[in-house]
């Protein structure tokens, strides 16, 4: 009965989780030599990784972006989790393709596959973290700058799902780790993520 | 020819055609059922009436999982969705749910148009500085999760966030997975779709047509879809699922059986007798039972089950026994026909009118019981019996021709004669036998009895089965508990309902309860709506908003909308049930919220957390409704009440059972006049149901209410051997023998028994098959017994004549 709000509520908690991906993929930089295919190779050689997070949120309706904290655990090839701590405590989880959200006594479960543009997107940056660039290009045009001390990787949507509800997706990072996640949405709102690795490789 | 006409023998055939008549009349006014009825209490409690509505035309009685297997995901997807495209435009459906989208959005309207009447968390405090303040906080913080997205759009019109109060409170509970697009298990196996059926539980009938009619949507569906008609399978279940197929086995299953014992009553009679004539004579009694059975039963019950009818196959077992008493026995005594049946009447009448009245002496004590299915039983037992007795004593022999003969058995009964001279000496293992048998019913007297309604189910194992796996798939509360509020007025039943419900909520939020569900939900009562709506600000809210967001990362002017908002709700007026027509809360309501018989009835299912599946605890419920202080609020467990009321039922019936034995005895002990000539006769008859009790629980059965039955014509059918084994008479003639002839039609009567009843024993509804797993062996061991321990001697061997 609800089904319409709870649909755009899980689009905005999937790309948010597709994004997390990204984040926990500890990458190595080893050539000088350094391109979007030395960087899919270096991130492919991850298997797990234990972040924290900060995340502030620029949106229009409020003077100040509202921030939130917590941790994040990745396990390859496709298991993440994100454990908000403040300033309420949520669970957002993602396992192949199952989807569950846990706040308060709410549980939410929902296969990726039923929201197809969600799980391109998702895909993608799956694609990211096994370094499958042939993945990535389906829905994003990649662009990479910088060095491997200091790159970043610019995602444009070039996939109409995905495209409506994200501008950009830009991730920052240094060698074999990815230290921001910059996400910004086509209504002029932006999220900014940064990650702290806790268990390095 | 006046002479012809007004003999006694034409006097007799008209009467007994002119009964026929009479009964065929009646029978054919009848009204036969094989819905619940038979096991629905005639008087019932509070909580039992709330189990026969739930059963007979509640919501869960009208609804119909149904499972769609084979084939991959997206084609089963499509033909759910197909399904119900079909089945939406079908009058037989109020609901088909299969996870689509279809009333969202009108639903979501309704509740955001609504939200400051349906919204829990409107109070006066929310409107106080203080409270808007920590409102929009919880907000903002909300917008800092990843449902941010969502909820940022609803800030400036709902700040206070009452619509995420009511999604999280519709939410709750769990629901089936999603997969493309339509409901599926959850291992993803089978998509599933939910129907509620316009026609209630008890309309049998309407149920089958529903099914029909899913099942004629689904091969449409599978034909538009251009698929394999096998790739794809579909699965129903469901209590009106249930009272189909329960009929279906029913119907199916006594015209089966009643075929097959009668085929193999009458080679068995024809291979005995020889004589057409002699075999329709002697099923005379056994149709005029029968007959007169269904209209006593007609006539008593206002209606005849399907079960009783089932039993009615088995009555044939034993009123077939009388003519064959009457046929084998009045050959040995004298020359000429008339002659021989006087001499049966005064010399072995006795004897089986004993037997028949010590019979109805055990049925006469069902006609007590409250369980109606066994007080029919009982009245038809009774009724059967003294016709087929009566109208072997009176009419039968009336009929004989004058040269009647059948077939010489003297031969056989020579032989039984000479093996039964030698049946005492098993009497000490048969002791042996009967006390292990004690031993063992004794030690497995905690779990002898099964208690629970279900095993009297005629639905098949794998049915429940399915049953079990599409109710798991569906997460559906298994509305096995509700709280029932009644009243005579809707306001005042919603009323009480809001205060339960406020009793129950801080039950879920502790996890004592998964979740609950109330009509006030949707239609709040107008009290409450009237409080909710006062508790909204006029003219100052603005300048409240303006203090509630000093402090807070917005500015106040974004909340102009909600302004407004609040305004436009302040001058609504308050809902009312058609407010809700066009949207899906309105079925949840009319199935949630209705008036039977004058009275309004709110039903607020529970569903008890995971992990409690066998059964949840009832204290903090019951003291949550002890809170609440409506004495109009109930609280049900459904399976609880209905195996308590079976259990009352099997209380009652060993109960009655025992009295029925009392009678017995005092039956016995009147006639006989000897403490130790009874004792002879029961000795027999009770190691016999001991050792059938014993032989049943070492087959790991646990017994019914049918089983008690059974034991009880074990005891009816074995009087009859145990009198003839002991002699009935008190003058002493005659004692210490037993006739061959009497053997032989001792030996003729068990096997039909055996015959009639053991057909049964292959039955798939566990009532007849009860009963026929325990008259079957117990016949065979009552005659054996009786054997074993008579005190009269058959004739030796060596003096028997051979005709």
């Amino acid at each position: 009965m609800t089904a319409g709000t709870c649909k755009k509520f899980f689009y905005a908690a999937v790309a948010h989780v597709a994004l997390m991906l990204a984040a926990l993929s500890p990458a190595m930089a080893a050539t000088a030599q350094w391109d979007v295919d030395q960087l899919m190779h270096t991130l492919a050689k991850a298997h797990a990784g234990q972040a924290t997070f900060v995340e502030k949120k620029y949106v229009a309706v409020l003077e100040r972006p509202v921030e939130s904290s917590g941790e994040l655990s990745f396990t390859a090839p496709n298991r993440l989790e994100k454990k908000t701590l403040k300033p309420k405590p949520e669970t957002m989880l993602v396992d192949g393709d199952l989807l569950v959200i846990e706040r308060g006594r709410q549980k939410h479960r929902l296969q990726l596959q039923d929201y197809p543009e969600l799980a391109g997107f998702i895909d993608s940056i799956r694609g990211t973290l096994a370094g499958d660039r042939k993945a990535l290009e389906r829905t994003f045009r990649l662009t990479l700058t910088g060095d491997a001390q200091r790159w970043i990787l610019t995602l444009a949507p070039h996939d109409a799902g995905v495209a409506q509800s994200v501008q950009q997706v830009r991730i920052a990072g240094s060698r074999d780790n990815v230290r921001s996640i910059d996400i910004l949405q086509t209504d002029g709102d932006r999220s900014s993520m940064t990650i702290e690795r806790v268990t390095p490789q | 020819m006046r002479r012809v006409v007004f003999s006694p023998r034409w006097r007799v055939v008209c009467a007994w055609l002119f009964g026929a008549i009479l009964c065929g009349i009646v029978i054919a006014r009848t009204t036969f059922t094989t819905d619940l009825s038979a096991f629905l209490p005639t008087s019932p409690t509070r909580e039992q009436q709330v189990l026969l509505d739930q059963l007979q035309s509640g919501v869960v009685s009208r609804l119909i999982l149904i499972g769609i297997e084979g084939g991959d995901a997206p084609a089963r997807a499509a033909l759910s969705k197909q399904m119900a495209k079909l089945l939406r435009s079908d009058p037989a459906f109020v609901i088909i749910n299969n996870g689509e989208p279809v009333h969202s959005q009108q639903d979501q309207a309704f509740l955001f148009q609504h939200r400051y009447l349906l919204s829990p968390a409107v109070t006066p405090e929310r409107f106080t500085v203080a409270g808007l303040h920590a409102a929009l906080g919880d907000t903002i913080d909300l917008i800092a999760s990843p449902a941010g997205m969502l909820v940022k759009s609803l800030l400036p019109r709902d700040p206070t966030g009452e619509m995420v109060q009511l999604f999280e409170q519709m939410n709750a509970g769990n629901r089936p997975r999603q997969m493309h697009g339509a409901w599926s298990s959850r291992d993803g196996a089978r998509a599933i779709l939910l129907a509620q059926t316009r026609a209630a539980g008890f309309d049998t009938d309407g149920q089958q047509l529903a099914m029909a009619q899913i099942r004629h949507a689904f091969d449409a569906a599978v034909q538009q879809q251009n698929l394999a008609p096998a790739s794809a399978r579909l699965v129903m279940t469901g209590p009106g699922v249930f009272s189909v197929l329960s009929r279906q086995t029913i119907e199916s299953e006594v015209t089966r059986l009643a075929i097959i014992s009668t085929l193999i009553i009458v080679a068995l009679l024809l291979m005995v007798y020889r004589s057409i004539t002699a075999l329709a004579l002697g099923l005379l009694p056994v149709l005029s039972g029968a007959l007169v059975g269904i209209v006593a039963v007609s006539l008593g019950f206002g209606l005849v089950h399907g079960i009783t009818l089932g039993f009615g196959t088995t009555l044939i077992g034993e009123a077939v026994d009388y003519s064959i008493y009457l046929f084998v026995q009045s050959r040995q005594a004298g020359a000429g026909s008339a002659e021989q049946t006087r001499n049966w009447v005064t010399q072995f009448w006795p004897t089986i009118r004993l037997g028949v009245l010590t019979s109805i002496a055990g049925f006469a004590s069902l006609l007590l019981s409250g369980f109606p299915g066994l007080a029919q039983l009982g009245l038809y037992s009774i009724a059967g019996l003294i016709s087929a007795a009566a109208v072997t004593r009176f009419v039968l022999p009336h009929l004989l021709p004058a040269d009647f003969r059948i077939r010489d058995v003297s031969a056989l009964g020579a032989w039984l004669a000479r093996t039964v001279h030698y049946a005492p000496l098993l009497r000490l293992p048969l002791i042996a036998l009967a006390l292990a048998a004690c031993v063992l019913v004794f030690q497995h007297r905690a779990t002898l009895w099964n208690a629970e309604l279900s095993s009297l189910s005629p639905v098949s194992r794998a049915d429940q089965m399915t049953d079990a796996r599409l109710r798991a798939d569906m997460g559906a509360p298994d509305v096995r508990y509700m709280v029932v509020v009644t009243g005579a007025e809707r306001e005042a039943v919603l009323v009480a309902a809001e205060k339960v419900a406020q009793q129950l909520a801080p039950l879920v939020a502790q996890g004592a309860l998964a979740a609950f569900e109330s009509p006030t939900r949707y239609l709040p009562s107008r009290a409450t709506q009237q409080a909710r709506r006062a508790s909204l600000p006029g003219s100052d809210l603005q300048q409240r908003v303006q203090q509630a967001a000093a402090g807070l990362p917005v500015r106040s002017e974004v909340f102009t909308p909600f302004l407004a908002d609040v305004t436009a709700a302040r001058q609504r007026p308050l809902l009312t049930r058609a407010d809700l027509d066009g949207t899906s809360l309105a079925l949840a309501v009319d199935s949630l919220l209705f008036q039977r018989e004058g009275t309004w009835n709110a039903i607020l299912p529970l569903t008890a957390s995971a992990g409690s599946s066998d059964g949840m605890a009832v204290a903090p419920i019951r003291a949550a409704l002890d809170a609440a202080g409506q004495p109009n609020a109930l609280f049900v467990d459904l399976k609880a009440e209905s195996d308590h009321l079976y259990a009352g039922y099997l209380r009652e019936a060993i109960l009655l059972s025992l009295g029925g034995l009392v009678g017995i005895i005092l039956l016995l002990l009147w006639n006989l006049r000897s403490p130790r000539r009874v004792l002879r006769v029961l000795l027999p008859l009770a190691a016999a149901v001991a050792m059938v009790t014993a032989i049943l629980v070492l087959s790991g059965q646990r017994l019914t209410i049918l089983h008690l039955v059974g034991l009880l014509l074990v005891v009816a059918v074995g009087s009859n051997y145990a009198l003839f084994f002991c002699g009935s008479r008190t003058d002493g003639a005659d004692a210490g023998v037993i006739l061959p002839q009497t053997l032989t039609s001792l030996v003729f009567a068990n096997l039909t028994t055996v015959a009639g009843f053991g057909v049964l024993g292959f039955s798939q509804v566990p009532v007849l098959q009860a009963i026929g797993t325990t008259v079957g062996p117990g016949a065979v061991l009552a005659l054996l017994l009786s054997a074993a321990f008579s005190i009269q001697q058959p004739q030796r061997p060596d003096r028997i004549e051979v005709e």
